[in-house]
Order: C-alpha cells, then sequence, then structure tokens
C-alpha cells in the first residue's frame, strides 16, 4: 500500500492528522498537575511549518495532543510559542490518556493538532482594567493572557488575578504567582477551598473576593477560567458590581473528539465548543449558562 | 425532457459504466430496500413496494413492474460518504518514537442510482457540515468527489413521511446530475428524464428514448402532485426554532424519555445525523496504532462524557439534545433544517416514538400554557 509519510501536503488537507512533537521539559506541579513544554520533531522544513502553525496560537486556544496508542485529548495551551519560549500545556491526570501524557519523558514523542478555537480578548482589553478569574487548573488557560498583559504593561489599566484552588498544595504555577505579585501594578490574590497549618492566606471561594477588588467596572474586561458553578457565580458578583455581560468572558469545557466541528461532541445549545469557542462574551451564552445538562 | 421506456433504462447503466463509475443502488435484502453496489437495472426491486408505520417496516409484493415504487428504507447514501467507521491514520512505532501514515483516498468514482429528494438534500445538509465549515473533512471530501447522482422523484412516499412539510420533496429540485420519473401508464413503463448537470446532458444524450410529450410530462407532474397528498405524516415548521429554544423545560421532554430506549437508532437511519466518536486501536505487538472515526450517537451516556461525568445523564435530556439539535440548533449552525422529513427516525424507532407527534405535543403545550396565562 502507498503510505504518504508525515508531515506532508495530506496533513494541511487533513485536519485529522497530527504533526510529531518532543517533550523538551517536564515539570510536575502538584500531585495531579503537570506542564509539558514540547517542540515539532522531524526535518527541517516540517520543523519550520510546524512551528509557523503554532506561532499563531492565541491566548485561550487549546491543541488536541495524541499520546500513541492512547488516543487524543483537547488541553488549553499554558504558554504560547509567540512569547520567545516553547509550546507549552499544563493539564490534571484525571483520563486515561491525560494519565498517559503525565508518564512522558523528556524526548518522548506525542502529536498535535491544532491551535483550535477562539482566544481571549486581549486587543479588546487594551486600555481597560483587566480583571483575570482562575478556578483550579482554569489558570493554565489564563497564563498565556498573563504572559502578554506583563510584556505589554502600559497597554493596560489595573491587573487583577484571582485565582482560587482546592487546598495550599494543589496551587499551580507557584513561582509564577510570586513573581507576577512583585511586578508592579499587578494584584494577585490566591485564595484556597480548606487551608492548612501552613497556609495563611485567604480561605474561601474566589467569588468572595470580587466585591473587594479595585477596578473600574464600566472600563474593564473580564477573563473567567473554572468549573462551570464557579463561573456563573463569579458573574453574579461582577454583576453585582455594575459589569456587563458582554465584557465578561468564559472559557467552557466540552467532549471534543475532532475539534473542528466534524464530530459533534461539544455541542452547547447551537454553539460548537471547539470552534465557537472555548471562549465566550458571557452574553452568548447567557440564555443556556446553568441550564442542566444542555 | 426526455422519455425513456424502461427497456432502455440498462442504457443509462451501460453508459455510466462506460465513464467509470461503480453503481450503487436500492437492492432487496433481509427483507428491506438497502442500498449495495449494482451492475445492471434488472437488479432494481422491481415489483417490490413497502408499507412503513411507526416501529413497523414490511416489504411486500406490488403486482407491477415499477422498480422505484418504495419509500426510503433503513439506509441512507451517508453509508457511502461519510462511511459507519473510516480509518483516518496508522501510525507506527520507530526507533525514536512514531510516525504517522495516511492512506491515500478511494480514487473509483461512483454513481448513486435511485436518490430520493429527502436523501439528496441530507447530501446537500452533510456536505454544508464537513465541506462549507472552518475544516474540510478530508475524507468526506474525496468520498462526495465525482459523485453521479441519478434522483428519483418520488411517487410512492411512505406512512411516515413528510418531506412535503420540510420543503425537500417529493421532487428533486437540485443536487442530482439526471432525476427520473417513473410512470406506470397501461401497457407502457417509462422514466421522465430531466438533466440537472452538463455531465448529465451528456450521459441523456446517448440514450435511447424521445423528447418527452405534453402529455406525457403531465402524467409524471400528476403522479408527484399526488405524492404530496399521499404522505402519512406533516410536520409544522411554524417558528420551530423559537419553539423549541423556548420550551427546554417542558414537562414533553420527561413524557417522551419515560418511552425511548436511548438505543440511537434513529441516529443510525437518519441521512443527516453526523457524529461520531474516534477509536484508537493497537495490536497485540504494541508497534501499531490505527484511528478509526466511527459514527456516534447523542443517546448514548459517553457521548457528553467529560472528568466530571456525562453532561446529559438522562434520557430526557439526550432526546432533547437530538430534537433540539435536528429542528433548531441546526439552523443557527448550518443555516438549515437538519430534519429532511424522510421518516426513516419514526419507522426505525422500536418503540414508535414519532418526532412529528412530539413536535406536535410540545407546541399543543405551549399553546395551553399561553391559553391559561
Amino acid at each position: 500500500m502507498e503510505e504518504t509519510n508525515y508531515n506532508t501536503e495530506t496533513i494541511v488537507a487533513d485536519p485529522m492528522v497530527p504533526t510529531l512533537y518532543r517533550v523538551e521539559n517536564y515539570v510536575k506541579e502538584t500531585s495531579d498537575t503537570f506542564t509539558l513544554a514540547i517542540a515539532p520533531s522531524g526535518s527541517a522544513a516540517e520543523i519550520k511549518t510546524a512551528k509557523q502553525k503554532q506561532l499563531d496560537a492565541a491566548p485561550g486556544q487549546f491543541n488536541m495532543l495524541y499520546v500513541f496508542g492512547m488516543g487524543e485529548v483537547p488541553v488549553s495551551i499554558s504558554a504560547s510559542p509567540a512569547g520567545g519560549g516553547l509550546l507549552t500545556h499544563t493539564t490534571r491526570d484525571v483520563g486515561s490518556v491525560t494519565k498517559a501524557l503525565s508518564a512522558l519523558k523528556v524526548g518522548d514523542m506525542l502529536g498535535v493538532r491544532g491551535p483550535f478555537g477562539t482566544s481571549w480578548p486581549v486587543e479588546r482589553a487594551v486600555g481597560k482594567d483587566v480583571v483575570l478569574v482562575a478556578g483550579g487548573i482554569g489558570l493554565a488557560p489564563l497564563r498565556p493572557v498573563i504572559h502578554e498583559l506583563l510584556a505589554r504593561r502600559n497597554d493596560f489599566g489595573r491587573v487583577v488575578v484571582l485565582y482560587g484552588s482546592r487546598s495550599p498544595a494543589d496551587i499551580i504555577f507557584k513561582n509564577e504567582l510570586k513573581k507576577w505579585k512583585a511586578q508592579p501594578g499587578v494584584i494577585v490574590y490566591v485564595t484556597v477551598d480548606r487551608g492548612s497549618t501552613s497556609w495563611h492566606g485567604s480561605v474561601g471561594v474566589v467569588t468572595r473576593l470580587i466585591p473587594k477588588i479595585r477596578f473600574d467596572p464600566a472600563n474593564a474586561i473580564v477573563m473567567i477560567c473554572g468549573p462551570e458553578i464557579m463561573m456563573h457565580y463569579t458573574v453574579d458578583a461582577l454583576k453585582q458590581r455594575g459589569m456587563s455581560g458582554e465584557d465578561i468572558y468564559v472559557s467552557m469545557e466540552r467532549n471534543m473528539k475532532c475539534a473542528v466541528g466534524f464530530c459533534g461532541h461539544c455541542q452547547f445549545g447551537e454553539h460548537f465548543i471547539c470552534k465557537d469557542g472555548p471562549v465566550f462574551p458571557y452574553d452568548r451564552l447567557s440564555s443556556l449558562f446553568r441550564k442542566p445538562e444542555i | 425532457m426526455k422519455v425513456i421506456e424502461r427497456k432502455y433504462l440498462e442504457n443509462l447503466f451501460d453508459q455510466l459504466k462506460e465513464m467509470g463509475y461503480d453503481l450503487f443502488g436500492p437492492t432487496v435484502h433481509d427483507g428491506a430496500i438497502l442500498y449495495d453496489q449494482i451492475e445492471s437495472a434488472n437488479e432494481l426491486p422491481a415489483g417490490w413496494r413497502d408499507k412503513q408505520e411507526k416501529g413497523t417496516y414490511r416489504l411486500e409484493k406490488s403486482g407491477e413492474p415499477s422498480v422505484f415504487a418504495f419509500a426510503a428504507g433503513p439506509h441512507s447514501w451517508k453509508k457511502f460518504l461519510h462511511p459507519a467507521e473510516n480509518l483516518l491514520w496508522r501510525a507506527q512505532r520507530t526507533d525514536d518514537g512514531f510516525k504517522v501514515l495516511k492512506d491515500p483516498e478511494p480514487k473509483r468514482k461512483k454513481a448513486f442510482i435511485g436518490v430520493r429528494s429527502c436523501e439528496l438534500n441530507a447530501i446537500l445538509i452533510q456536505d454544508k457540515v464537513f465541506l462549507n465549515g472552518l475544516a474540510v473533512d478530508a475524507s468526506y471530501q474525496a468520498l462526495r468527489k465525482d459523485v453521479f447522482i441519478v434522483a428519483v422523484n418520488c411517487t410512492h412516499p411512505a406512512g411516515t413521511c413528510f418531506c412535503a412539510s420540510m420543503n425537500t420533496g417529493p421532487g428533486a429540485t437540485k443536487g442530482f446530475d439526471i432525476s427520473l420519473t417513473e410512470v406506470l401508464d397501461g401497457d407502457r413503463h417509462y422514466f421522465l428524464a430531466e438533466s440537472g448537470s452538463s455531465l448529465g446532458d451528456d450521459v441523456l444524450i446517448d440514450i435511447s428514448g424521445h423528447d418527452a410529450l405534453d402529455d406525457e410530462i403531465a402524467t409524471g407532474k400528476k403522479a408527484l402532485e399526488d405524492a404530496v397528498g399521499k404522505m402519512g405524516r406533516n410536520l409544522d415548521t411554524t417558528n420551530i426554532k423559537e419553539l423549541l429554544y423556548a420550551n427546554s423545560e417542558s414537562p414533553v421532554w420527561d413524557e417522551v424519555a419515560a418511552r425511548c430506549l436511548s438505543c440511537g437508532n434513529c441516529t443510525m437511519v437518519c441521512p443527516t445525523c453526523f457524529c461520531t466518536t474516534v477509536e484508537d486501536k493497537t495490536d497485540l505487538t504494541g508497534q501499531h496504532d490505527e484511528r478509526w472515526s466511527k459514527w456516534d450517537s447523542c443517546f448514548s451516556l459517553e457521548f457528553s462524557y467529560i472528568h466530571t461525568g456525562p453532561v446529559r445523564s438522562t434520557v430526557r435530556s439526550r432526546y432533547r439534545q437530538w430534537m433540539t439539535h435536528k429542528l433548531a440548533s441546526w439552523i443557527d449552525q448550518f443555516g438549515t433544517s437538519g430534519c429532511v422529513g424522510c421518516g426513516r427516525c419514526i419507522t426505525w424507532c422500536p418503540v414508535g416514538i414519532d418526532i412529528t407527534e412530539e413536535l406536535a405535543a410540545i407546541r399543543n403545550n405551549q399553546t395551553e400554557k399561553t391559553n391559561q396565562i
């Protein structure tokens, strides 16, 4: 049988065929979360094509990561090569494929399709206050936004990062959180659901921080990523501060098999989360949000 | 318009074979009209007609020579264009990782013979899903390319048919290369043939026949007009999207969920249902992996599974998803209804759930509610 090798014209034509990457760096963030920094593998021409594709990756977009023989999962980009570094993903090992991903070592190969989906509205936020609200692993898709805000600090007003974690041991990007906090004009609040003997920070859900923060609700963009229930109550708290739904953005999650609108799995009402999302202005979803089993 | 006598129908088959097409058409297998590869017009289901009702499908002898006197069976053309199982690519371990191999797409040209208008519309709907979105489905594109379509204007709708309501039939109006209307007039048995493409012109010109006479055209037209009245079902599409969006909490969903087995038959026989899952198949050596795409159904619990559990854990929510998608959100997504009124979901539902009845129940419930206020 005639065999068309990987990274040829066929790949451009067929969105289901992955590009080959290798793990360059592996960081265990917490007991069940990890960060993979990856780089394309193959001939110089193949590497160039692959890099070009991911250079366009915008904060909030995701890739489909394939582990040999195990399958594929959607994972948000937690650092973009646009900033000069490696393409990076952070996730939690909750299923068979993410467990296989977590078992990869530096040098191991994986398949990548993407980038897919909509991105966070960084350009709309220019000249405005920016509030980022993250729950758990939801900090990962927001991390490229923080990188961009810090790289272009003077383009934005106040920058506030609110991060809620289950426990102090579950906090991801610990060192980076400290670095962000040390930047002038950047406020970082971390809160946990359950404290520990050595925890001296805030305890409670992340929504309780919203009444306390300083920002201009009339001239702000808010980006939220976390469990749906957390996003729901965060939107409520923001509306009480006078925010309008069109300035609040959320990132949604659903089952995904193809990431390009063919498989039908990620439908949320009339939206395909893979191509119409994952990032949506809240107003576009308000009639569906928190409706059971949509 | 051209008239082809029954005995010259074989010319069409010969012509298409000569042009390099593999021919596919209706055949009788296992007591049903199924689509399969055929070689000759003599393999068409001459003298068969179907009886379809809720949860019922029966073929019977009609005693007439007609070859297209039946409505849609359990198969649709989807099985050739969007196969139930499709190999996406293969991966093979190498010394330092693995490589991905993409097999070439099949190159044989296909001619579909006997495509009903409802099914033709279903093909055009799947074209929108797979060819007109952000990305193009390479497998579908390869299979869809060069398909020659011989449509059949449907003069024998079944009891479960409602294409007239969906504006998708019974006559084929677009998307075909040749359309045929089968006419039995006393001792005469002929087909009114019309071309829908330049390729269709080329094929028709070489087939024995004569330019249709006014009374032949009138006979065919009347048969098609009569077919509208023979449909066993109708579906009121007035404000259908708004109706379903506003009634996501209708008590009708609970009522239908009490009967629905969540078996997914309706999605398998539906000519527009396009959902798939993917499966990785490894061999015992662990050296090879194949990635297959397979038809999936929104009626399965796994369909909506994310790490916290299935999003749609109740049958109520899964039936609601299927019907709301088919009749309402499809319009927002693809600019057309996802339903072509072929009635397969009604015929092949093992407990006889009828989409037209369920929609009417939702509409009645809404009307009652409005009247109470």
